[in-house]
């Protein structure tokens, strides 16, 4: 047997399977081990993949060439492409998916892979050679060597489970969690903090009243996130329902509230503040009568529903009483309750870029153990934790995304600079460049970089390449086809817009917050021609046309500003320079940046305690 | 490190004067100013002073006394660079300050470079970006409205102001934010009112900053005044007058132009830029000598004409002069000269457009009542203290970008636009703003939106 690695990665979650997938495509030998070959890619919290700022984390992945869109598209039951309404930086897909078919579809994709293996055990132990890890020995006694280890075990590093005063020691509901690693690690100085998060309960369908319910369907024409254009789903589509809690729904509640193990000190872990369980809601906000909750179906066929919004550690009695207060809930079956999970993570401000520990050589750490929460967060990090290994292994430069190319190069620039004091979730809001990195041009962005080291696809390229010429072809049209006023009058006219009183070039209309491109596409005879002359993403080609004519000003202006600020991020700091000489700066400044030592002053700039007055200390010393 | 040394500068004025003062700073400055100095009290040491204090006693040179000085001690970090400093006042000698100087050097000092002090300063966090810039516009201060102004802003005046516009904008951008990040949740959304109410603010605020550098430009660099008229009518017995009345001759500088040199004077407390005076100066005749263009490009730079005349000259031409210099929006004055010889009836045509005033440049007669009508036309009699007033180019290229950014907020808020267009025009409000005190953004927004909204499915 064979038991030399290039690459292991220990843990099969959403990070370790996107990390197994882009070595293995790299072509380095890889190995993933996972303690229950049934639960790859297992979504522990909602059936949902995307959403407001992960929908464009899982098109990047997908530009890059991961697995994530590939599974969620094939497995989804409800497309939806949130924030429409607003401009083009917001639009954000989101699916709801099969959680058993995902699973099942995850392990199809990483099976097809010829240069992975995969082990089922668990891993108790690394081997380390000094500064250096060399290898991990699993539960039955093998013990196997690697180049490099990538370490993504999620919630199952001495993973605690609380419902009331009930706990349960497991990474997920009836899996057991994994130990010695967290405390092999803490002999290396890295921090290890405790972090907490919640799930809901899951209720059986068969007994709530949806006639009570406001029903949220899907849409029609549904967006997908991978760029490949021959993903099809077949899926049965369903709907997600809402209700709304109210004050018998509180009152319930708070009887139990001196059996939470949130509130009676036992759950010591620090929970996310955007994602607060609901005895944390009626707590924190007590002025509000109603909280909305959102029944999200778990599969094609099953009758089971998620419960978003009611994440709760209390008592499953009180969940229970709580539940049926609700509207159509009178009646209502829980199959299992929801609870709080307390488990490890490590200060990520100790990794560099690429993820790789800057204490021990050759190991990685992606996703939740880096102190994130989320599917798309621990996938992104995945894969670029396995990009990163793998390169290391063929010594090839190492691959890093910036602020103004990808949320994910958002994501680890924060998790490395400015470390986490919660459990770390994508915000648009986070990104300064919001309208450079937007769901539609994730592949323009990405894909090229991507392909120039070797992991997307030809056909990857080639698609994103031409769609980025039809994009430039409609883009021409626009700007150069006039059209007389009685060929569309009418029509504007329908719209209330102005009507035409000459000849006018189609930009002109295009850029009338009431005119889309679609509606010039269905009244133009010539420019629908030219739609037809497409032979992929026909839809998605316009979208983006339709984005960079309407919104030009907004993208260039933010351009302008990414160029000024990025130019501090080319100023490199010597990897030996000595903080401890300069007196001129904050004692904390020189503290954090003894810890975090930044290559770049735009990496020092962002670390939380370094002041801008700081920077300008650094700028003189480096003869800026 | 290069800032450990010990540098040292004379800091009042070159040259001679009833004292000067030289300043020592860097970690061995109170051991090196010890080395020359010898106390009155013998055995009292600097070292052994509290800061802020002072000794009496002498400069040594082998032995010998080179003058009688007072020595004050600044300990790091208390002291104006954040170092330890020591200023020795001595007597204003050009062969005393340089005495000193040589005998600091000699034991261990370095001659600090220009602006060496305040990059000092800066460097060990005792002012920010605008602060410093303010310390040079004080060096340079010309004038005590300059000074004023400079002064505040060394003080933090101005990065206070903009700390207060950023708070604002933060709460402007939490509100928008949530309805971004968070509008699949029930959030209430953000009060289109309430940001238009909040938007006009700092609008205000923005706009107020960026139309006080027109002020500032001038307090800076001094008020524009050409003094014109034909040749004899005693242009330069004015000037003269003017500059002998308030003795208070800045400088003259030298201009673009071979013969072109313009006098700065202070009249109470503000400064004046007597334009091109060297026309004035060399002959009397200039109008003559290069024509009537000439005059016409003096008006041009300048903010106060003073169209000078004399009893009984050609009222026609100048009349026409009078309104070619109105219809470039100029301030005029028009002054009769000679009014020791003869006093001129101002026609009743003239009262209403300009100010007139009778003078004698020869006698000084009237001139202090001419010198009122000059500060009111400066508009510049009010300045307080407090005000914040914008001096410097790159500061006001900021802010006008800026300001830009916020007419599209507003414009937005008008049309209704998405709140992430108005949210990136916020940013970079901030973003501008940032630029003048060297502050980044960094992510306050997402704390601000939980701390306010209940969020969270």
């Amino acid at each position: 047997m064979n038991t030399k690695y290039d690459v292991i990665v220990i843990g099969a979650g959403h990070a370790g399977s996107e990390a197994a997938a882009a070595a293995a495509n790299l072509g380095v030998k890889t190995l993933l081990i996972t303690m229950d070959m049934t639960k790859i890619a297992q979504m522990s919290c909602n059936p949902a993949i995307g959403g407001i700022a992960k929908g464009q984390i899982v098109r990047e992945i997908d530009a890059l060439g991961g697995y994530t869109g590939i599974v969620s598209d094939i497995t989804a039951i409800q497309f939806r492409m949130l924030n429409l309404s607003k401009g083009p930086a917001m639009w954000s897909p989101r699916v709801q998916s099969d959680r058993m078919k995902f699973t099942y579809e995850w392990r199809h994709q990483l099976e097809k892979l010829s240069n992975l293996d995969f082990w089922q055990d668990t891993a108790v132990s690394l081997i380390f050679d000094k500064n250096k890890v060399v290898g991990v020995n699993t539960s039955m006694g093998l013990s196997f060597s690697s180049k490099t280890v990538i370490l993504t075990n999620g919630t199952f590093l001495n993973g605690l489970m609380h419902i009331g005063d009930v706990k349960l020691k497991g990474g997920r509901i009836a899996e057991p969690s994994s130990y010695g690693i967290s405390e092999q690690i803490k002999e290396y100085e890295i921090p290890v903090g405790r972090m907490k998060t919640g799930t809901p309960a899951r209720i059986d369908g068969r007994s709530i009243d949806f006639s009570q319910l406001i029903e949220q369907k899907g849409d029609e024409n549904p967006h997908y996130f991978s760029f490949l254009p021959n993903i099809k789903n077949t899926m049965r589509q369903r709907s997600c329902f809402i209700t709304h809690t109210n004050e018998e729904t509180h009152d319930i509640l708070r009887t139990g509230f001196e059996f939470s193990p949130l509130f009676n000190g036992i759950i010591k872990g620090i929970g996310p503040r955007y994602c607060p369980s609901i005895e944390d809601k009626i707590v924190t906000f007590s002025t509000r009568d109603a909280h909305q909750l959102f029944l999200e179906p778990e599969g094609e066929y099953t009758e089971e529903y998620y419960i978003n919004g009611f994440s709760s550690s209390l008592p499953l009695e009180i969940q229970y009483k709580a539940l049926r207060k609700m509207k159509g809930l009178k009646n209502a079956k829980i199959f299992r309750p929801g609870y709080a999970i307390e488990y490890d993570y490590f200060d990520p401000s100790l990794l560099n870029l690429t993820l790789e520990s800057k204490k021990i050589e050759n190991l990685y750490f992606a996703g939740q153990v880096n102190g994130t929460t989320g599917y798309e967060e621990a996938a992104a990090q995945g894969m670029m934790a396995g990009i990163n290994a793998a390169l290391k292994v063929k010594e090839r430069e190492e691959f890093i995304l910036r602020r103004d190319q990808a949320y994910i190069g958002v994501l680890i620039d924060d998790l490395i600079n400015k470390g986490v004091d919660e459990p770390y979730r994508m915000f648009t809001s986070r990104a300064e460049f919001r309208i450079l990195l937007r769901q539609d041009n994730a592949d323009i962005r990405l894909t090229p970089l991507s392909h120039a080291i070797g992991l997307a696809s030809e056909q990857r390229m080639r698609i994103a390449e031409e769609r980025e010429i039809y994009v430039n072809r409609t883009r021409d049209f626009i700007s150069n086809f006039s059209i007389e006023p009685e060929r569309i009058n009418p029509q504007l006219e329908a719209i209330n817009s102005a009507p035409l009183n000459q000849k006018r070039k189609i930009s002109t209309l295009l850029l009338r917050p009431e005119v889309s491109i679609f509606f010039l596409k269905d009244y133009i005879a010539e420019f629908n021609q030219l739609y037809q002359t497409f032979e992929h993403s026909n839809n998605s080609v316009f979208e983006q046309a339709e984005i960079l004519i309407k919104y030009d000003g907004y993208i260039n202006r933010e351009k302008v500003i990414a160029d000024k600020l990025q130019r501090l991020d080319y100023v490199r700091i010597p990897d030996d320079f000595i903080y401890d000489d300069l007196e001129s700066l904050s004692t904390e400044a020189r503290q954090k940046l003894v810890k975090h030592r930044p290559k770049t002053i735009g990496q020092a700039s962002r670390i939380p305690g370094v002041s801008p007055s700081d920077i300008n200390v650094l700028l003189v010393f480096m003869g800026r | 490190m290069s800032n450990t040394e010990t540098i040292c500068a004379l800091s009042t004025a070159q040259g001679q004067g009833a004292i000067a003062i030289i300043r020592l700073s860097g970690e061995k400055s109170i051991e090196i100013a010890d080395r020359i100095f010898r106390a009155k009290k013998k055995s009292k040491k600097i070292i052994s002073q509290k800061s802020f204090t002072l000794l009496f006693g002498q400069i040594i040179e082998n032995n010998n006394p080179i003058d009688d000085v007072l020595v004050s001690v600044f300990r790091s970090p208390h002291s104006f660079t954040g170092e330890n400093s020591v200023e020795i006042s001595c007597h204003g000698s050009i062969i005393i300050q340089q005495k000193i100087l040589q005998l600091l050097v000699r034991s261990g000092a370095k001659i600090a470079k220009p602006g060496e002090f305040t990059q000092r300063a800066f460097l060990n966090g005792k002012m920010d970006l605008s602060q410093a810039e303010a310390v040079a516009d004080l060096i340079a201060a010309r004038s005590e409205a300059s000074h004023k102004v400079a002064l505040h802003q060394m003080r933090g005046g101005f990065s206070g102001d903009l700390q207060n516009l950023r708070k604002q904008l933060l709460t402007f951008i939490s509100m928008v934010e949530l309805e971004l990040d968070f509008s699949e949740e029930d959030v209430e959304f953000a009060d289109r009112k309430q940001l238009s109410v909040l938007i006009e603010i700092i609008d205000k605020d923005i706009k107020k900053l960026n139309e006080s550098f027109r002020l500032g430009n001038v307090i800076k660099n001094g008020i524009p005044v050409a003094i014109v008229g034909e040749p004899n009518v005693g242009k330069s017995t004015l000037l003269n007058t003017l500059l002998n009345e308030e003795k208070a001759l800045v400088s003259h500088i030298a201009g673009t132009t071979r013969d072109a040199i313009e006098d700065l004077i202070s009249i109470s407390g503000v400064l004046f830029r007597i334009i091109d005076t060297a026309g004035i100066r060399q002959s009397n005749d200039f109008v003559e000598n290069l024509g009537i263009e000439r005059t016409m490009q003096k008006i041009d730079s300048a903010q106060i004409v003073i169209l000078l005349t004399v009893p009984d000259a050609n009222g026609m031409e100048f009349i026409i002069m009078a309104n070619e210099i109105l219809k470039k929006n100029k301030k005029l004055i028009v002054v009769f000269n000679k009014m020791d010889i003869k006093k001129t009836l101002v026609p009743d045509i003239f009262a209403s457009d300009f100010k007139t005033v009778n003078i004698s440049a020869k006698t000084g007669e009237n001139i202090e009542e001419l010198i009122q009508e000059i500060l009111i036309l400066s508009e510049i009699d009010s300045i307080n203290e407090n005000d914040t007033i914008i001096t410097n180019l790159r500061h006001f290229e900021a802010l006008s970008l800026a300001q830009k950014a916020t007419e599209r907020v507003k414009l937005g808020l008008q049309n209704n636009i998405s709140g992430d267009f108005l949210a990136q025009d916020i940013r970079e409000i901030m973003h501008y703003l940032g630029e003048i005190t060297g502050e980044i953004t960094t992510d306050e927004i997402l704390g601000n939106i939980f701390k306010n909204f209940c969020i969270g499915k």
